[in-house]
């Protein structure tokens, strides 16, 4: 991506933008007098913020690009991740699992683990939970250090300080409500920052109609535009339908799922396994003014995030539905190729022996990427380029071409930036850019916030210095947000410089994951849980993600990372019976499969061993010791069950349309 | 909590907006995509979500206390 020259215009947005946030944090500071104040936000949020900030603070820009990128890999069946894999888990949060939260007074997810099991549980998750934050903000602030690199020629080290310190400068000053209220206006940023992109694209493209008639032509065909290997085809709905696909088995969707690992891997385990106990969105809501706020704020989130694949996955199948027509000149974005690789793979064209093309696709692909990384590259036009230099000495400008259209693999996290600097003329594009820039800036706070009150309380006042003061606890609060973001860059560093890095943190992400909704399930609904059994089932979980990774893979993969590695260790080759169609599918299994193993232990070992805790103490804990609350004074719109049919409704009627 | 938050996206919206709007007035030929001046279109519907977030602001919300 060549460097962009911003405007003066584009330049005032983004410098406004960051001098609201800091603004917002200032403001805040003068009511940031007890350390609920400033971790917790003690309860004073207006409903439609923690409602808009629930569903922002999951918002990064990881999200925005991700999507993107998968909407052009995969077609709207990444949809899914919302309808399936979101909706269902905050209504099933807002109905059933908030009263506990809210209604126990805890001030975090790992202290209501500690009020219903024990310290051990306590322990086990804020750990986990601590260190998975610090890395997920560390990701985000990488990812945007990169993008300005990569974008403005900003120097990496100077982009990571400067929003660094963006970012400190307002949490420090207000904390988790300033996290929460720029988190809204990050929300706004980014919905009208990018409606316009969709809204020109489906323009450019003919509109929605159009778009699908030339996205059945790629199904058809994908490898034409490099978004599969060769001879692999799919029925015309691949891209634009988003269940008969995944119906049809693996071998017949873009994502190599089955309905199995959609419905239970995805839509019940990891779904519910995030929008259900992950403290940085359910701490959102547990910062709102009563009960009913409470439940509501999911339900409230629930509302924009079932919209959202209009406004981040259809891009991506704006790109695709571009690049498959010749009179657009449009291209899927190629991989980012420093100049030192064009230099070699351009050196390697020269030096080729036209006789023997497959020696020169090797080295050019080898060149233009790394030894065991090789860049795809198009043999026949690799050969044609060859010979045409063997004929006439072609200039290095000219092997530079031929080299860029003889790529054949798409750099799909560069769809969004490309659609915005096709669509966006200065003023639109530094409106783009900031919404982008804002998101990223918002995952690194939303991330630093929870870290901080989870390390204060659930670590530093429980385990190390208890007893004191409140003060002491306020001072503690802003001396780990300084922490958290020195951690966070520490973390941005390690994610830059191993490639692996993001694959294993990701990884890391999922083992701990996947089984957490099994304990908090059975903690909330089945009082006979008891906390050896929460233990011990959660670690097993954990321990069973983390085997059944070592013995499975996806197919085309090769072990190691990304899987199957025990096999590697015992000398076997990897049985067919442990190859999955698609990674996709592979995390899916996983997922479930922890669950289960997490599950079934504790159901087990809770049997085994006695309760720990009498029904008093768990009253207001549990489902069947806790009085059913009884929404008679709000009116019937307000009601969580209600609404929460309501939104089910509507979201199911989303999945007929795409049915 | 002390901040109406509907005062700085107002605020910040407007700003923008009407930052946009002049934009698009000043380089007309700059704001051109598609056949229409995106940078004023765009800015005129910021302008008016701003507007309406500083009406909301200043009819002032009720914050109830905690429950």
């Amino acid at each position: 991506m060549e460097p962009i020259h911003l405007h003066k215009i584009d330049y005032t947005i983004l410098l406004a933008y960051v001098a609201f946030v800091i603004g917002i944090g200032w403001t805040l500071a003068r009511y940031m007098k007890t350390s609920a104040d400033f971790l917790t936000s003690a309860r004073s949020i207006p409903t439609w913020v923690t409602g808009l900030a629930f569903m922002a603070a999951n918002l990064g820009a990881l999200e925005l690009v991700g999507m993107a990128a998968s909407g052009a890999k995969y077609g709207i069946i990444q949809a899914n991740f919302y309808w399936v894999g979101a909706i269902p888990a905050m209504i099933f949060l807002a109905v059933f699992m908030m009263p506990f939260y809210y209604g126990s007074k805890a001030r975090s997810v790992p202290e209501y683990l500690k009020m219903r099991f024990d310290e051990r549980v306590r322990a086990l998750n804020s750990v986990a939970f601590a260190v998975m934050t610090i890395f997920a903000s560390g990701i985000s602030m990488n990812a945007l250090a990169k993008l300005l690199n990569q974008l403005l020629g900003w120097d990496y080290n100077f982009a990571l300080l400067i929003c660094s310190g963006v970012v400190l400068l307002y949490v420090l000053k207000g904390g988790l409500t300033s996290a929460i209220y720029t988190e809204v206006l990050q929300f706004f940023m980014i919905v009208l920052g990018f409606a316009p992109v969709v809204y020109l694209g489906l323009k450019d493209v003919g509109g929605w109609h159009a778009m699908n008639h030339s996205l059945q032509a790629v199904a058809v065909n994908p490898s034409a535009l490099y978004l599969k290997d060769a001879g692999i085809s799919y029925a015309p709905d691949a891209w634009t339908s988003a269940w008969q696909p995944v119906l049809a088995g693996p071998a017949h969707n873009t994502m190599g799922i089955d309905v199995f690992a959609l419905v239970f891997g995805l839509g019940f385990v990891l779904s519910f396994g995030y929008w259900c106990t992950n403290f940085l969105v359910v701490q959102r809501a547990m910062a709102a003014k009563n009960m009913t706020a409470a439940r509501n704020t999911p339900l409230i989130a629930a509302v924009p995030k079932m919209f959202f694949p209009f406004l981040v996955i259809v891009p991506g199948m704006i790109a695709v539905a571009l690049a498959s027509t010749p009179d657009k000149n449009y291209r899927l974005p190629l991989p980012v190729i420093a100049q030192a690789n064009y230099d070699q793979a351009v050196a390697a064209v020269k030096s080729a022996n036209p006789a023997d093309p497959g020696a020169s696709v090797k080295a050019v692909g080898e060149a233009l990427g790394k030894k065991d990384a090789p860049i795809k590259v198009a043999p026949d036009k690799i050969a044609s380029l060859v010979a045409a230099n063997a004929a006439n000495k072609l200039s290095d400008d000219q092997i530079k071409l031929g080299l860029n259209n003889s790529i054949a693999e798409n750099y799909y996290d560069g769809v969004i930036l490309s659609l915005v600097k096709r669509y966006c003329p200065p003023g639109l594009f530094g409106l783009a850019l900031t919404a982008l820039l804002a998101s990223f800036m918002s995952g690194m706070a939303g991330n630093v916030t929870a870290f901080n009150t989870v390390f204060t309380y659930d670590l530093y006042q429980a385990y190390f210095v208890k007893g004191k003061s409140d003060h002491h606890y306020f001072i503690t609060g802003k001396v780990i947000t300084v922490v958290g973001i020195i951690l966070s860059m520490g973390a941005a560093y390690f994610a830059s410089m191993y490639d692996n890095a993001m694959d294993i943190i990701q990884l890391v992400f999922a083992f701990v994951n996947a089984p957490l909704f099994a304990t908090f399930l059975l903690g909330m609904f089945w009082k006979r849980t008891t906390g050896t059994g929460a233990f011990l089932g959660l670690f097993g979980g954990i321990a069973g993600s983390t085997v059944f990774h070592a013995l499975t893979i996806a197919t085309g993969n090769v072990p190691g990372v990304k899987g199957a590695y025990l096999w590697n260790i015992l000398g076997h080759e990897v049985p067919a019976s442990c190859k999955f169609p698609s990674e996709m599918a592979q995390n899916f299994w996983l997922a479930s499969f922890a669950f289960i193993v997490c599950f079934t232990l504790t159901v087990v070992i809770s049997l085994a061993t006695a309760r720990t805790k009498s029904d008093a103490e768990l009253k207001g804990l549990v489902y069947s010791l806790t009085p059913k609350i009884v929404d008679n004074n709000i009116p019937i719109y307000q009601k969580p069950a209600v609404v929460g049919i309501v939104l089910l409704i509507v979201c199911v009627i989303l999945n007929f349309i795409f049915w | 909590m002390g901040l109406d938050i509907r005062w700085p996206i107002g605020l910040m919206f407007s700003l923008i907006g009407a930052l946009l709007v002049v934009f698009g007035l000043a380089k007309a030929d700059q704001s051109v995509v598609l056949g229409r001046n995106i940078n004023l279109i765009w800015g005129i519907v910021l302008l008016v979500f701003g507007v309406l977030m500083l009406l909301g602001a200043m009819r002032g919300g009720k914050n109830p206390p905690s429950a």
